[in-house]
């Protein structure tokens, strides 16, 4: 506990050690946080949930924090739900079978760009008793701040009814006789949505500020038949981290990442010294034929390289990031490692304390796991420490070769699919620097901190 | 006479005492070079056959193989008017005939066992076979051609950086270790955790900022597309596509390469007989050259050594990340195409060089380090 305390003093004496204390502290804040605050089973479900879990998100956008660095406010996505007040929903009877609901949608614009796409997705409800429902019938009204009225369309609902506005080719049709005189527009603006917030005062197409109003008419046909409906107009910007290309809101993997990383680094990290010191302990103990297997095993072993190994198994077999841990602890058991304990072992075996042991009738397994091996680990600390990092980007380069977990969100996985959609091509920055930076503080920390526990702990270099 | 006449024998006798002492030295190196020759290729024989067995999924690639064949077996006969006429039963047997005839040309009548070990044979005469799919830009599916189309660009790129890597951090590592202490030297130290991330890594972030963002240098590839005709211009081509890999490779490499050389420098540096030479006001450079590298030279050709060998196979994702077409990328592609001829034939070369560098280190540590007696260290 004492040597603990004066570890931990002596760590507090190097500012880059604290510094990296500090970023393994947030990481594993993070990481409890992550576990916590989106179980395991649902972070698998949204990360691989497709259009249905995403469907409200914008595709490919930037976080929302860069509106607070550019002059211009990239629009952000509004979402409306008639369910949860977003919009007024009023229900009128007209006939026994037949209602009239309006559901009004009212929302302030007030960037300076146009939003991506626009959608209203329907939710229709008819009574579950009849098969083929007699569908209801609606009709949508977009009214602009100045008044404009713009007819969108007249759609019978199926029970799944989703109208792309931005898609509507009968709209984008007629759309030119709704541009306001004097707006010059190009024809490859003469999109939906744009057109729907053009501002008649400028004659450069500019959206105007103001509050929109889109009015949905719906009128049913059979008793008991309800109608809800979500209105999105989806920005340019999302959320803290952004979106990728399926939707999805990159805060997951984000979060996600760290666990998986510091679980994989440490885990790899033990594994694979404490199995090799006690294998070199035992081989330099019992010496004769089980040191020279061990020695030759060793070699073996150095003739395999270990990363086209695992991209073998990841492709061939497996890509669970539990079996490639457990193939990178099996390949580096006989790691080169082996080696440099195996010459300090040859020293400590020597000394006066082992022979003592040996006088008193230790067994040689007493001697391997209580003389031996607590010799050694001081200096077995710091490489561990500096090993999480080697092993945290080792996950990450195999995902970045498309062989990664295939479930899991990781920083690799993200880096991965922005790198094969292009992301650095099409100017979506954010999505391979925020993994990416995640990644290096990662290893910076991890490295700060194992750098100094390797000065502290061998005195051999403190004075040099 | 009388005094000459032990004198005598005794001259004689010297040379044959100096004679067996050779002989026996002969004796020990011939003993030593034979064990360490056998123990070597056995480590080198087991080495490849465990990779031929993982790189044939223990036998699974035969069951994909012959998926192939009667998939391609069945649409060779449909597209065939005159056999599509056949009757039934005929065009049955037809067809049993063909795909036993293509197991048999691709030798899966043979169990796998057994053709793993002439797998093994091949390699390691180096008879590297034809591959399955892949083929060199020339059109051929010769592993050996394939390999060597590939090889220069992996050895331009890697020995530019691995040798300026090697030669710098040596330099500077022994420059810092006698100004230790220094701005520099701090700077080193600050900057040696950089390292923890790899070369790849780096190579995204400076993508982003020279190729996407400023867009002063090209994405990856190893020339313009055309590549230009001029040798100069190609030279000059393969120059700014080079730039950002080396930097990649050099930031994530230098700084760690530099701390350890220097750490190990200045652990040398500090011995009792540095201090005496010291004392004695030899010339700086002599020190360095007599006291410091004499003694850590075996350390530093053993490291050079294996930089050498490691040119060998590049890089695969640091390849893969700037689409540079070496054997890194080659060995990534065999492994996504299930290329067994291609990932055999990397890793045995691979098995070969590192077991000969090992060998010919033993050697080389005897005559650089008269302290060392080739295999004298055996029995110990």
């Amino acid at each position: 506990m004492n040597r603990l305390k004066s570890t931990f003093q002596e760590i507090a004496r190097y500012p880059s050690a604290v510094l990296g204390m500090v970023i393994i502290l947030a990481l594993v804040a993070v990481a409890i946080y992550a576990v916590i605050a989106i179980p395991y089973n649902e972070a698998v479900r949204l990360w691989q949930g497709g259009e249905g879990v995403w469907e409200e998100y914008p595709r490919l956008s930037p976080p929302a924090w860069f509106n607070w660095f550019a002059s211009k406010k990239a629009p952000e996505t509004i979402v409306l739900k008639s369910e949860t007040g977003g919009g007024k929903k009023e229900a009128v009877d007209l006939s026994e079978t037949s209602r009239a609901i309006t559901i009004t949608f009212t929302f302030d614009y007030s960037y300076d760009d146009f939003p991506r796409e626009l959608i209203v997705f329907f939710r229709p409800r008819y009574p579950t008793s009849t098969e083929s429902p007699r569908q209801t019938f609606a009709s949508l009204t977009w009214i602009t701040p100045d008044g404009r009225e713009i007819r969108l369309a007249k759609i019978n609902l199926r029970p799944k009814e989703v109208y792309h506005i931005s898609q509507d080719s009968e709209l984008v049709r007629r759309l030119e006789k709704f541009v306001p005189p004097g707006v010059a527009i190009r024809p490859q603006d003469l999109v939906p949505e744009k057109v729907l917030f053009l501002d008649p005062g400028q004659e450069k197409p500019t959206p105007l500020k103001g509050t929109y109003t889109l009015i949905l008419r719906g009128t049913t046909f059979e008793a008991g038949a309800d109608l809800d409906a979500t209105f999105v107009s989806y920005g340019q910007l999302y959320g803290l981290a952004g979106t990728d290309h399926y939707r999805r809101d990159l805060m997951i993997a984000l979060l996600w990442g760290a666990p998986i990383a510091l679980s994989f680094g440490l885990l790899a990290a033990f594994g694979t010294t404490v199995t090799t010191m006690i294998i070199a302990a035992i081989g330099t103990w019992f010496g004769g034929i089980v040191d020279g297997i061990i020695q030759r095993i060793t070699e073996v072993n150095m003739v395999i390289p270990l990363l086209p190994i695992l991209i073998m198994v990841g492709t061939f077999y497996q890509r669970s990031i539990w079996v490639m841990l457990g193939l990178v602890i099996l390949l580096s058991i006989f790691g080169s490692g082996i080696k440099t304990y195996r010459a300090i072992f040859l020293q400590i075996k020597e000394s006066p304390y082992i022979e003592a042991a040996r006088a008193y009738g230790a067994s040689n397994w007493r001697i391997v796991f209580l003389y031996l091996v607590p010799r050694i680990i001081p200096m077995l600390i710091p490489q561990l420490v500096v090993l999480i990092p080697a092993y945290v980007f080792l996950e990450a380069s195999l995902a970045y070769l498309g062989l990664g977990d295939p479930t899991l969100p990781t920083w690799g996985k993200v880096i991965n699919d922005a790198n094969a959609n292009g992301a650095l091509n099409n100017g979506q920055y954010y999505w391979v620097i925020e993994p990416a930076i995640l990644l290096m503080v990662t290893g910076l920390g991890f490295a700060l901190v194992g750098f100094a526990l390797d000065r502290i702990f061998n005195p051999k270099l403190r004075g040099v | 006479m009388a005094q000459a006449v032990p004198a005598v024998p005794a001259e004689q006798r010297l040379p044959a005492v100096r004679e067996s002492a050779l002989l026996r030295t002969l004796r020990r190196i011939a003993l030593y070079t034979g064990v360490r020759v056998v123990v070597l290729f056995i480590t080198v024989v087991i080495g490849v056959y465990l990779t031929i067995l993982i790189a044939n999924m223990g036998g699974y690639v035969d069951k994909l193989l012959e998926g192939e064949i009667t998939e391609k077996v069945a649409l060779q006969i449909m597209g065939n008017q005159a056999m599509r006429q056949l009757p039934v039963e005929e065009r049955n047997r037809l067809y049993e005939e063909m795909v036993q005839l293509e197991r048999q040309r691709l030798g899966l009548d043979t169990p796998f066992l057994v053709r793993s070990l002439i797998y093994l044979q091949n390699a390691l005469t180096l008879d590297l076979g034809h591959a399955r799919q892949m083929s060199s830009d020339s059109g051929s599916r010769q592993v050996r051609l394939i390999l060597l189309e590939r090889l220069p660009s992996t050895l331009v790129l890697f020995a530019t950086s691995n040798l300026i890597l090697f030669f710098v951090s040596v330099f500077l590592a022994l420059a810092l270790s006698r100004a230790y202490g220094s701005f520099f030297d701090r700077l080193v130290i600050a900057l040696a955790p950089t390292s923890s991330a790899p070369g790849w890594f780096y190579g995204i972030f400076l993508l982003l900022i020279f190729a996407a963002v400023l867009g002063i240098l090209p994405y990856g590839g190893m020339v313009d597309a055309p590549p230009p005709s001029d040798p100069l211009m190609y030279a000059l081509s393969l120059l700014k596509h080079l730039i950002l890999p080396v930097m990649a490779l050099l930031i994530s490499a230098s700084a760690v390469s530099i701390y350890n050389w220097r750490t190990f420098f200045l652990i040398y540096s500090s011995e009792d007989y540095v201090e005496m030479a010291k004392a004695k006001g030899l010339p700086s450079r002599m020190i360095e050259r007599r006291y410091i590298l004499r003694p850590t030279m075996p350390t530093i050709v053993t490291s050079f050594a294996l930089t050498l060998i490691g040119l060998w196979g590049g890089a695969i994702i640091l390849e893969t990340v700037f689409n540079w077409p070496g054997l890194g990328r080659l060995y990534y592609q065999a492994i996504g195409q299930t290329e067994t001829p291609v990932i055999v034939a990397e890793a045995v070369i691979y098995a070969y060089l590192l077991a000969i560098t090992v060998f010919v280190l033993d050697f080389v540590y005897a005559l650089i380090d008269p302290r060392v007696k080739v295999g004298g260290g055996a029995k110990q």
